[in-house]
């Protein structure tokens, strides 16, 4: 069941992450508290998705710590990872929500009408007896965001889930995203769209090789990047 | 041709003993197999989620063990049931089941080896998601086991093709007793070398048969759920 503490804010103390001679992070320093959602920023290779790894508790930082408020053991329960390429169970559109919820611990009894109610919400209530690995991408997308808002997370995170969507599905996912910040999930999603930094942000988390540049309020980020990186970045600059 | 006329007339007239023989064949290697799925289905899982010193040694072994000689494990057996071994006190040795029992051992390493490669293939797939979804290990064999459950369908026929054909171990410990623990290798085995002809090819047609008619069954549900569940 739930533990009461809650996982917020969410702090990297120092962490790099080295895969043999690759520094994949350097030393990164970042608390994520409540509220609007993070937006983890930067080009390909940046980090982004080592980032939220850590975040979810699914990698080791080589050195340094991550915690999850203030608790550096904190178990998956309370949070739930959207990722790039998200996996299909081989089985229905609804099986893979059930399953998420049965993992959640949620009763067997409510499982179905839950079920219906998050297929509906991501738009695919009438796929629902369809074997999900059948399922278009931007379908499977949105089936995973299902099954992960099906966790009732307090802390969501997300790898570029709009990646490969044309702008309607952008739009429709995005939709749900906000309106899952809204009732209170913290939302942290890697991107490299600036039109989404305005359309979602509340903070930017601005990665360039492993290093953290800038974390700043979306506003500011935008109107006054701190370094030239950023300002490059914002200008739509090639940053390498 | 002569023999493969009567063969036929012998299958189409009925005959009560072969028919026996033929249930008896079935039972023997349907029962080993759903044994060895008990036993091998999770342990081939297990082995393919642990990580542990010595793992590849046990893996390179059980591999090795799909090629287990079966007169090798019917030997085995027999000196573990005979009246004067470990287990002799069950006086099960030329029974039903010292066959079942033997065939199992015999079938056990093929299901546990290939269930073993397919799990680890779909846990490659699934580690992340499963990790994330905060799933137990108990969790993570049953589901993997459950997702990978068609192709699983090929291990389970390559156990079944294993037992029904193999004639060492049934022989060694059943003892070919005529109307107890005759099955349809062994009689085609005695048959051959009495010179009836007849009765061996009739049973070894109706074995082929039987043989195809488990794998066309086992492809078609294959086929069939693969349409509902992808």
């Amino acid at each position: 069941m739930r533990a009461a503490a809650s996982d917020l804010p969410l702090a990297f103390d120092d962490v790099s992450l080295t895969a043999g001679a690759t520094t994949i992070l350097d030393r990164v320093n970042l608390t994520i508290g409540p509220g609007a959602p993070t937006l983890i920023l930067g080009p390909n290779g940046s980090g982004k998705t080592s980032l939220l790894r850590l975040c979810m508790g699914l990698a080791e930082p080589s050195t340094g710590a991550v915690s999850w408020g203030g608790r550096a053991d904190a178990g998956p329960e309370r949070r739930a990872i959207l990722f790039q390429k998200p996996v299909m169970l081989r089985r229905s559109a609804a099986a893979n929500v059930a399953y998420g919820l049965a993992q959640a611990g949620c009763p067997r009894g409510l499982r179905t009408r839950r079920t219906e109610e998050l297929l509906d919400r991501v738009g695919l209530s009438a796929l629902a007896s369809r074997p999900a690995r059948r399922l278009s991408g931007g379908e499977q997308q949105r089936l995973a965001l299902a099954r992960a808002l099906g966790r009732q997370p307090e802390i969501l995170l997300l790898d570029e889930p709009t990646a490969s969507l044309d702008p309607a599905a952008t739009r429709f996912v995005e939709e749900i995203i906000l309106d899952a910040a809204r009732s209170g999930t913290k939302i942290v999603m890697a991107s490299h769209d600036l039109g989404q930094v305005r359309r979602l942000a509340g903070d930017v988390v601005f990665l360039v090789r492993g290093r953290l540049f800038e974390h700043a309020a979306a506003s500011d980020f935008l109107d006054r990047p701190a370094t030239p990186q950023a300002a490059a970045f914002v200008r739509g600059d090639l940053v390498l | 041709m002569s023999e493969t006329v009567s063969a036929w007339q012998l299958i189409a007239s009925g005959d009560a003993t072969l028919f026996a023989i033929v249930r008896l064949s079935l039972a023997v290697s349907l029962s080993a197999v759903a044994i060895a799925l008990v036993v091998g289905l999770p342990l081939g899982a297990m082995l393919a989620l642990m990580r542990f010193p010595g793992r590849s040694a046990v893996v390179v072994v059980l591999n090795g063990f799909m090629g287990l000689p079966p007169v090798v494990v019917g030997l085995t057996v027999y000196l573990l049931l005979s009246r004067s071994g470990p287990l002799g006190e069950l006086g099960l040795l030329f029974t039903p089941t010292a066959m079942v029992i033997a065939q199992a051992l015999l079938v056990l390493p093929i299901i546990a080896a290939l269930t073993r490669q397919t799990v680890e293939d779909l846990w490659l797939e699934y580690r992340e998601e499963l990790t994330a979804m905060g799933v137990g290990p108990a969790g993570q064999v049953a589901t993997l086991l459950w997702d990978s459950r068609f192709s699983l369908v090929t291990a389970l026929l390559a156990g079944f093709g294993r037992a029904a054909a193999e004639v060492g171990t049934v022989m060694i410990v059943g003892g070919n007793i005529d109307g107890f623990t005759r099955t349809m290798t062994t009689t085609i085995a005695l048959e051959t070398s009495k010179g009836n002809l007849p009765l061996a090819m009739g049973l070894g047609l109706i074995l082929i048969f039987l043989i195809l008619l488990i794998n066309a069954a086992a492809w078609g549900v294959r086929l069939w759920s693969e349409q509902r569940a992808g």
